[in-house]
């Protein structure tokens, strides 16, 4: 039961991610993490 | 070396081979940033290759369109429905530096189980404020990164303030603050096994609510298992793998699976192993 359950949220999160990835979401993670994240390393 | 070690090694080092950066103190800006990788390794190491996502995730819900990334958490959905915490035991770097300050003695020492509570609640702060907790101007703040995160302060804080002392002239009282808590998680890493991982790790404590349901388990043969109890005294998280094999503490580094004279316990995707047992003649 619980492999079933992992494999069907397996395929749930890759639909997911292949949606996100047709929404351009790459693209805005792109845009975030070439700047220097002030607030992450402690500045700001 | 065990496998282990060395997967841990290469992954810390592949995920923060960008040379130039640690040199420079820039981080690096190419197209393979927008690949997320499935552990904590912050975008803003002068090192790293990909994306933190956790940062990733909080800086996207923290804009004025307050996108829930599908791409990141698809991401994470799929990495932990395959294997739960196997990215925190075998391959998060961070993990790895408190590993490699953990004592060697052999003692065990066990975390009040209520402090590893702390660790989902963190997780729901780190999901939901971004979205609700906005300022005037109507915009957020990667709130774990920017106030709790010791991953981000060691691998980007720390190198580009020594590298690039444009940043380092910005230095202030937040920084004394994550260096104070990188500190206290790095002494704590002397005497725990894995503190951070095991309190306040909001991607552990993703990847620990899918422990139970992922495809790959530990799973327990009770007919070979003869309550040795070796796997219990192995496990650095101190846990009880013979009675509660797939809890969402365990961060299946499977040093149980290794320490179990019989072959009981395995981490498989098949349910119990159908290997004939070994090592019986040493019992």
């Amino acid at each position: 039961m619980p492999k079933k359950t992992g494999a069907l949220l397996f395929v749930v999160g890759v639909g997911l991610m292949l949606c996100g990835l047709y929404r351009q979401e790459a693209v805005l993670v792109l845009e975030k993490a070439i700047t220097i994240c002030l607030q992450c390393i402690g500045i700001g | 070396m065990n496998k282990r070690r060395l997967t841990q090694w290469v992954t810390a080092i592949l995920s923060n081979s960008y040379l130039p950066g640690w040199l420079r103190g820039t981080i690096y800006q190419g197209k393979y940033k927008a690949i997320c990788v499935p552990f904590l390794n912050c975008y803003s190491c002068p090192g790293a290759l990909g994306a933190c996502p956790v940062g990733a995730f909080q800086s996207l819900a923290a804009g004025f369109s307050r996108t829930i990334s599908l791409y990141l958490t698809g991401l994470l959905l799929a990495v932990g429905a395959l294997g739960g915490r196997f990215v925190c035991g075998w391959l998060c770097p961070f993990g790895f530096v408190q590993e490699l300050l953990h004592r060697r003695d052999g003692s065990r020492r066990q975390l009040p189980r209520a402090l590893e509570q702390v660790k989902f609640v963190v997780l729901g702060l780190t999901i939901v404020l971004p979205f609700v907790w906005r300022d005037l101007t109507g915009l957020a703040e990667p709130y774990f990164c920017k106030y709790v995160c010791p991953a981000g302060t060691l691998g980007g804080g720390i190198p580009l303030i020594l590298t690039n002392s444009g940043l380092a002239r910005l230095v202030g009282w937040l920084f004394s603050w994550k260096l104070f808590l990188l500190l206290v998680v790095l002494i704590a890493a002397y005497f725990y096994w894995r503190p951070f991982c095991r309190v306040l790790c909001p991607l552990g404590a993703f990847y620990g609510l899918l422990n139970h349901l992922s495809v790959w388990q530990l799973h327990l043969n009770r007919s070979r298992c003869i309550g040795c109890g070796s796997c219990a005294r192995q496990c650095k998280a101190a846990l009880e793998p013979q009675l509660h094999p797939n809890t969402s503490a365990c961060l299946r580094c499977l040093e149980c699976v290794k320490a179990c004279p019989t072959q009981a316990l395995s981490f498989t995707a098949k349910g119990q192993p159908s290997r004939p047992i070994a090592h019986t003649r040493d019992l």
